[in-house]
């Protein structure tokens, strides 16, 4: 669940009601926008494209990578959308458009992390996605196919101090999250559309101060979209993407609340894309040791277990310090896990800040 | 009391004693701090603002893109260059009218606005920002300028920091209001890049063009030059009311050498005495200082709308109604103040000090003195003269101009007494009565007492001599020229190209217009010097009325075929050009070298100007259609032309101006200008004024002994008052007649030097000698009244007291 | 008290002290006459402190001035010595009351009391808010010997107090001058060129061609 995207953007913009309407707005009201359902079913490539309907969506890509050394690399590309007022609005051409972009791209080895952000207005050109060939783009961050499918994808960006210009190809079907891509974030109701491409084969270069890296590896892509996921007493996520070694993938987060209850639901991805929804209390995810990152304690090391199917995992942060200083940050990085099993994902972890 | 206190008090018992003299000194140091602390506030008033300017809307910090000639930036383009990498954001900046008040309006996108660029930080808050970008939008303004704004029509928010009469809008509301239509006026390119970009054109092939930061055209470099002209003028007053606190203080401290031998003889060390000076002086001074500091802040205040009105004019620059203290104002005014204090009064001090306790039994050789003194002025005069031809002659730039003008004046006040005495040691020759013979004489021995009251007379006049012939010589030229300049009847602008277009249309069908002219130009530089390369259609309004100072032959034929351009006097001074020398414009086509066939005065403008051809301009830049047009008309049409444009057109304010309203509004500029100028001018005039009545008043008390035998003698009070007036007449008019070639002096520096330097062109002098003959009289009002109330007191002197003079043993 | 060794002043090449030995012992009173232009005045100036000698040095009080600074000297003068001039030298923009205070003042010796009591002997009561010019010059005389005495100086100098007044007027002054001196036990230099005024002392000495004799 990439949750965490309409955070990201809410919270350049609204920021000030973060801590009295749950994380970074996103427990506002979402009067006016389209409202999420479970009898929506997605269709592609059309739902590759954007729904400014709604008040927030992402494209969101996380890569598990490693040099020529073996050496495990992390990256990140992020393309947000928020409406800033819902639609219907007369004057929403050009300047006046309500769409704002934001995009975040990120490169994480054991010893750094880099991060860039830019942000870009809707109904000019400077960024957007398009259809015919399809194209996810802010500045000159862009990914972009021949076609209107996500199955073959160039994906580049670039920082004051990285660049990073990979091709991923897909080496199994998108996998719809949640109840047919609908997908419930609380006992409440909120849900988002969600899907996921977490089959990528990755293979390109990473630029580190002009020294060019060759990388190649996997990569996970996450569409969500949505105008109200969270409610007002959920105060940030924890969420996992882990490749295991037989092929599978598992995606899990644990939503939590001001009272310190949690709700963790997941999705475990078989070899060839079959999906479980997987319901809260299947999963149980709980944090090992903690770091003193930028700004407040946040857990680097977690326990997490699938009872029914035998894994008990340590999942460990690359670099703990995987923090992204963004205008809204939060944590992301590289991990790997060691247990019953083996391997690597990716974590994500919102709302430890201190203030 | 203390001893150093008993000490201090009696040092103060003097002032008691003569409240003349005590008025004189505390008048003439708060005069002094006053004019130099006014000036310094407004200066300081405009220097902050510019500050605040800069910090706000210095646009000019950042390199800019913009199309081609200064024109606007598509959307299209904003989108390439930004998914090229390049980090630019858009700015729209134009002049919005809102409720018939004008605005400077900043239309910005806060999301790409680099750190530090124009209307950034000014947003607030994150959730401010929300507001910022979504309608109804927020205008972002100082107070006093969002209450121009018609009551209730606008969201607002407002910052007191943000200079007044800038407004700060999103970039959407900005777009609509100033009906861009997507055109984006600049791009301000962020300080730091990603590497390797390619250049602007390559990426959009629409002629867009990298203007790198330009520290150059920043306000305070541009106002400089007025700035340093109202310091000179702070200046001049200060050092004039200098001379009154110099020979007030003189004087006491001579009188009271008396009293400081007594002390002395009673126990008071000669450093504990000089102390005890000091401090008594710092007091006065304090206490005169906080008075100037007060009056000039009076003047200050009711000089600012000038000021702002003057800087507006000349340079758009603009400062708040309100004046603002700075706690550097009042450190630095006291500091000048007590300095001032301390120079004037050191040689003086320094007499005190080494004053023997024992009184030297023979009578002081006041004459051998004297003659000393007028030597010793006289070479001073000579050695500063020379320096003063070598100034004129190798000086360069406005810090030489005001040092050869410095220079020129000190001599001349230095010469003034020995000159003096030169014209009375001639005039005894011709005396031929005993009582002549006497007051020539006595005359000559008044020198060395009212000369420096005498000096600053000769400074104020001169100065106002020189200043009134350059505002009066300035405003004929620039009358002359406006006249000439503005030949067309009409002036016209429509509002996009397509009412433009039909505009002109409309006019060329009408009977009475004769012509209608294009006026359109691009912004280029040579060597960094800014300039407009203007394209005119050949006419004969041009060939017939155009000012030109220099000329090659058939210039006009010369401008029409593009072989030559005609630059401007500001622009030939900055950019090092003569006649026959070559531009190279640049722009589209084959390589274009254009001669310099002619120089013409454009007073008032601070940028360069350059005209061609019409169709040489449009040729070589791709402009949008003209929006500006001079209309000529027959005799008497306008009114009903203009009548009939706004009915047709519907035209907004300022879309057709006639030549009557411009050139009052230029002509306004120009009071405005220079009514700071005049005003200082008279305040100076009136404390030179003030200086020679003081000491006038201080010699009336101090002449009784002289006066007493001749009454004894058996001239009568009444005679000798008369002669006493007399004598601060003729001494006056003396004076009054050296100011007047003193002051075609100054005013030939002011027009060929300083100005040149200041303002880059150069106006003919005039000769007024009316306003000499207003001055002088005005200078022997000045004296008379002086000399009329020790006169009058004179005349009315007790006999007993005349008496006392022979029955005081002393 | 006041101990006057080998005394030597020379304005150019004029002597106008020649080798001046001189001693004078507490409360001790004594006239130095002389004609005009013996070095009476410059004697006293010399011991006042107010000029340098060529050669020799004065004792005051224990006191060696050739070995104090302007402001040592100074401070001896404001401390020790009581000066009266023939021209009276007072403050011309003092008041009566206010010169008389000023050298006690200065001295940090201010004794309102006494400066009182000096007033009404001297006759000055009711003229205390005058100015000097208001003064005849016997009452002027009398408030610079009252500015001397205020301060109760150990040793009086005094040069020609009465040389401006005349004779009854000058007898009065000099009957109140000695009197006070008398009362204060104060040691007392008068200088004069009247017999008449010198007689009046226990110790006269004179001066010729800067020479005591």
């Amino acid at each position: 669940m990439r949750a965490r995207l309409l955070p990201m953007l809410a919270g350049v913009l609204f920021a000030a009601a973060a801590h009295a309407q749950g994380y970074a707005g996103l427990g506002t009201d979402a009067e006016g926008y389209g409202v999420v359902s479970p009898d929506y079913r997605l269709t592609f490539p059309r739902d590759h494209q954007p729904h400014p309907e709604f008040r927030i969506e992402w494209w969101y890509v996380t890569a598990n990578l490693s040099g020529p050394d073996g050496a495990p690399l992390g990256l990140q590309w992020t393309l947000f959308r928020q409406a800033v007022r819902p639609p219907g609005d007369t004057d929403a051409d050009g300047w006046a458009s309500p769409q704002v972009w934001m995009g975040h791209a990120a490169v994480t080895t054991a010893r750094e992390h880099r991060v860039a952000e830019t942000f870009a207005r809707g109904g000019v050109g400077q960024a957007g996605v398009t259809a015919g060939p399809f194209e996810a783009w802010i500045d000159d961050w862009a990914m972009t196919a021949a076609d209107d499918s996500l199955d073959r994808l160039r994906l580049r960006a670039r920082g004051a101090d990285f660049s990073y210009d990979l091709t991923l190809r897909a080496e199994g079907p998108l996998v719809p999250q949640g109840q047919d891509g609908y997908s419930v974030k609380s006992a409440a109701g909120q849900a988002s559309h969600y899907y996921s491409q977490p089959f990528y084969s990755a293979r390109g270069t990473v630029t580190l101060d002009g020294r060019g890296i060759d990388v190649s590896g996997r990569a996970w892509l996450d569409r969500e979209w949505s105008s109200q996921p969270l409610t007002g007493a959920q105060t940030g996520w924890d969420w996992f993407a882990l490749h295991l070694p037989d092929g599978a993938k598992l995606m899990a987060y644990r939503l939590r609340s001001a009272d310190g209850s949690a709700y963790v639901p997941g999705t475990w991805i078989a070899a060839d894309g079959t999906p479980t929804p997987l319901a809260d209390g299947v999963l149980e995810i709980e944090p090992l040791a903690w770091h003193r990152a930028e700004g407040g304690e946040i857990p680097v090391r977690w326990r997490v277990r699938y009872p029914d199917r035998g894994l008990d995992l340590t999942v460990a942060a690359l670099n703990p310090d995987s923090f992204m200083t963004t205008a809204f940050p939060y944590w992301e990085g590289p991990v790997s896990y060691t247990g019953t099993h083996r391997g690597e994902g990716y974590l994500e972890m919102t709302g430890y800040r201190d203030d | 009391m203390t001893g150093f206190g008993t000490l201090l008090a009696t040092l103060l018992s003097h002032w008691r004693r003569r409240p003349w003299q005590l008025l004189a000194l505390v008048v003439g140091l708060a005069a002094a701090t006053a004019l130099w602390s006014g000036v310094q506030a407004l200066n300081a008033q405009a220097r902050a603002s510019y500050d605040r300017a800069a910090a706000v809307l210095g646009g000019d910090r950042f390199a800019a893109i913009t199309g081609p000639g200064g024109q606007a930036v598509s959307v299209a383009d904003y989108a390439a260059l930004r998914r090229a990498g390049w980090r630019v954001s858009p700015v729209l900046d134009g002049s919005w009218q809102a409720g018939g008040d004008r605005f400077r309006l900043l239309g910005v996108e806060p999301l790409t606005l680099p750190a530090g660029a124009p209307g950034g930080g000014r947003i607030g808050t994150e959730a401010d920002l929300v507001a910022f970008v979504t309608p109804p939008y927020r205008l972002i303004g100082s107070p006093e300028t969002l209450a121009r704004l018609p009551a209730g029509a606008w969201a607002t928010r407002a910052d007191p920091e943000l200079p007044p009469g800038v407004l700060i809008a999103d970039i959407a509301l900005a777009d609509r209001l100033l009906a861009r239509d997507g055109r984006i006026d600049r791009l301000l390119v962020a300080p730091e890049q990603p590497g390797g970009l390619p250049p602007p054109d390559t990426l959009t092939g629409t002629g867009l063009t990298l203007t790198p930061p330009d520290e150059s055209s920043d306000l305070a470099q541009l106002t400089d030059s007025f700035h340093l002209n109202l310091t000179a003028f702070g200046f001049l007053s200060f050092v004039v009311g200098l001379f009154i606190v110099h020979s007030t203080i003189g004087l006491a401290f001579e009188q009271r050498r008396p009293m400081v031998r007594t002390l002395r003889a009673l126990g008071v060390g000669r450093w504990r005495l000089t102390g005890a000076l000091l401090a008594e002086l710092l007091v006065l001074a304090t206490v005169a200082a906080a008075l100037g500091m007060a009056l000039g802040y009076g003047i200050a205040g009711a000089l600012l709308p000038d000021v702002a009105a003057s800087l507006r004019g000349l340079y758009g620059a603009e400062l708040p109604g309100e004046l603002g203290l700075r706690a550097g104002w009042w450190l630095t005014g006291f500091a000048m103040a007590l300095a001032g204090t301390l120079v004037a009064a050191l040689s003086a001090l320094w007499r005190l000090h080494r004053l023997p306790v024992l009184a030297a039994a023979q009578t002081e050789a006041w004459y051998g003195a004297q003659l000393r003194t007028l030597r010793l002025q006289a070479a001073l005069a000579a050695a500063l003269a020379l320096a003063a031809a070598a100034l004129a002659w190798r000086g360069e730039g406005l810090g030489a101009g005001f040092a050869l003008m410095a220079a020129v004046m000190l001599a001349a006040v230095l010469a003034l007494p020995p000159v003096l005495a030169l014209v009375l040691t001639l005039a005894r020759r011709r005396a031929r009565t005993p009582v002549a013979e006497w007051f020539v004489a006595e005359s000559r021995a008044q020198i060395g007492g009212v000369s420096l009251a005498l000096m600053a007379l000769l400074l104020a006049l001169s100065v106002n001599i020189g200043v009134g012939a350059m505002v009066s010589s300035f405003r004929a030229t620039f009358l002359d020229w406006l006249d000439q300049r503005l030949a067309a009847e009409l002036y016209v602008r429509g509002a996009d190209a397509g009412q433009a277009a039909a505009m002109t249309a409309w006019l060329q069908d009408r009977p009475e217009v004769l012509a209608v002219l294009p006026i359109q130009s691009v912004e280029l530089s040579r060597g960094g010097y800014p300039y407009f390369l203007h394209g005119i259609r050949d006419d004969a309004m041009y060939r017939e009325s155009w000012p030109l100072l220099q000329a090659a032959e058939a210039p006009w034929d010369r401008v029409a075929d593009g072989s030559g351009v005609l630059v401007s006097e500001q622009f030939a001074r900055a950019a090092g050009l003569a006649l026959g020398d070559r531009l190279t414009p640049g722009g589209a086509g084959p390589a274009w070298t254009p001669e310099v066939v002619g120089i013409y005065p454009d007073y008032g403008n601070p940028t360069g100007q350059a005209i061609t051809s019409h169709a040489r301009l449009t040729a070589r830049w791709a402009l949008p259609p003209p929006t500006r047009f001079a209309v000529r008309l027959t005799d008497g049409a306008t009114p009903q032309v203009v009548a009939a444009l706004n009915q047709r057109f519907a035209l907004g304010p300022e879309q057709a101006v006639d030549q009557a309203a411009l050139k009052a509004v230029s002509r306004q500029v120009f009071e405005r200008t220079f009514a700071v100028t005049l005003a200082l001018n008279v305040l100076t005039f009136a404390v030179a004024g003030l200086a020679l009545l003081i000491s006038l008043l201080t010699l009336a008390g101090m002449r009784l002994p002289q006066l007493a035998p001749l009454w004894a003698l058996g001239l009568t009070r009444a005679r000798l008052a008369r002669l006493e007036l007399v004598r601060a007449l003729l001494l006056a008019l003396v004076t009054a007649a050296l100011a007047v070639p003193l002051g075609v002096l100054v005013a030939w520096i002011l027009l060929a030097v300083v100005n040149v330097e200041a303002f880059g062109w150069r106006i003919p002098l005039r000769h007024y000698p009316g306003q000499w003959l207003q001055l002088g009289a005005l200078a022997m009002v000045t004296a008379s009244l002086a000399a009329a109330l020790p006169a009058r007191r004179l005349g009315r002197t007790p006999p007993a007291l005349l008496l006392r003079v022979f029955s005081d043993a002393r | 008290m006041l101990d006057v060794q080998n005394l030597t002043k020379r304005y150019g090449a004029l002597t106008i002290l020649d080798g001046v030995s001189l001693t004078l012992g507490a409360g001790e009173t004594m006239a130095l006459v002389g004609e005009s232009g013996s070095g009476k005045s410059t004697l006293l100036h010399l011991i006042a402190g107010l000029d340098a000698p060529d050669a020799g040095r004065v004792v005051l009080d224990g006191r060696e001035l050739a070995a104090l600074d302007d402001a040592g000297r100074a401070a001896a003068r404001r401390d020790l010595v009581g000066l009266v001039f023939q021209q009276f030298n007072l403050v011309q923009s003092l008041t009566v009351a206010q010169n008389i205070a000023l050298q006690a003042r200065l001295a940090g010796r201010h004794d309102a009391g006494r400066a009182a009591r000096l007033s009404e002997r001297l006759g000055l009561t009711g003229l205390e808010a005058r100015f000097p010019e208001q003064l005849s010059g016997g009452q002027q005389q009398r408030v610079a010997i009252a500015r001397a005495l205020a301060a109760a100086p150990p040793l009086l100098l005094a040069d020609e107090p009465t040389g401006n007044l005349d004779e009854a007027t000058g007898d009065r002054v000099m009957d109140l001058l000695l009197e006070l001196v008398a009362e204060a036990g104060m040691a007392l230099i008068l200088v004069t060129h009247s017999p008449r005024l010198a007689g009046r002392l226990r110790r006269v000495e004179r001066l010729h061609a800067g020479r005591l004799e």
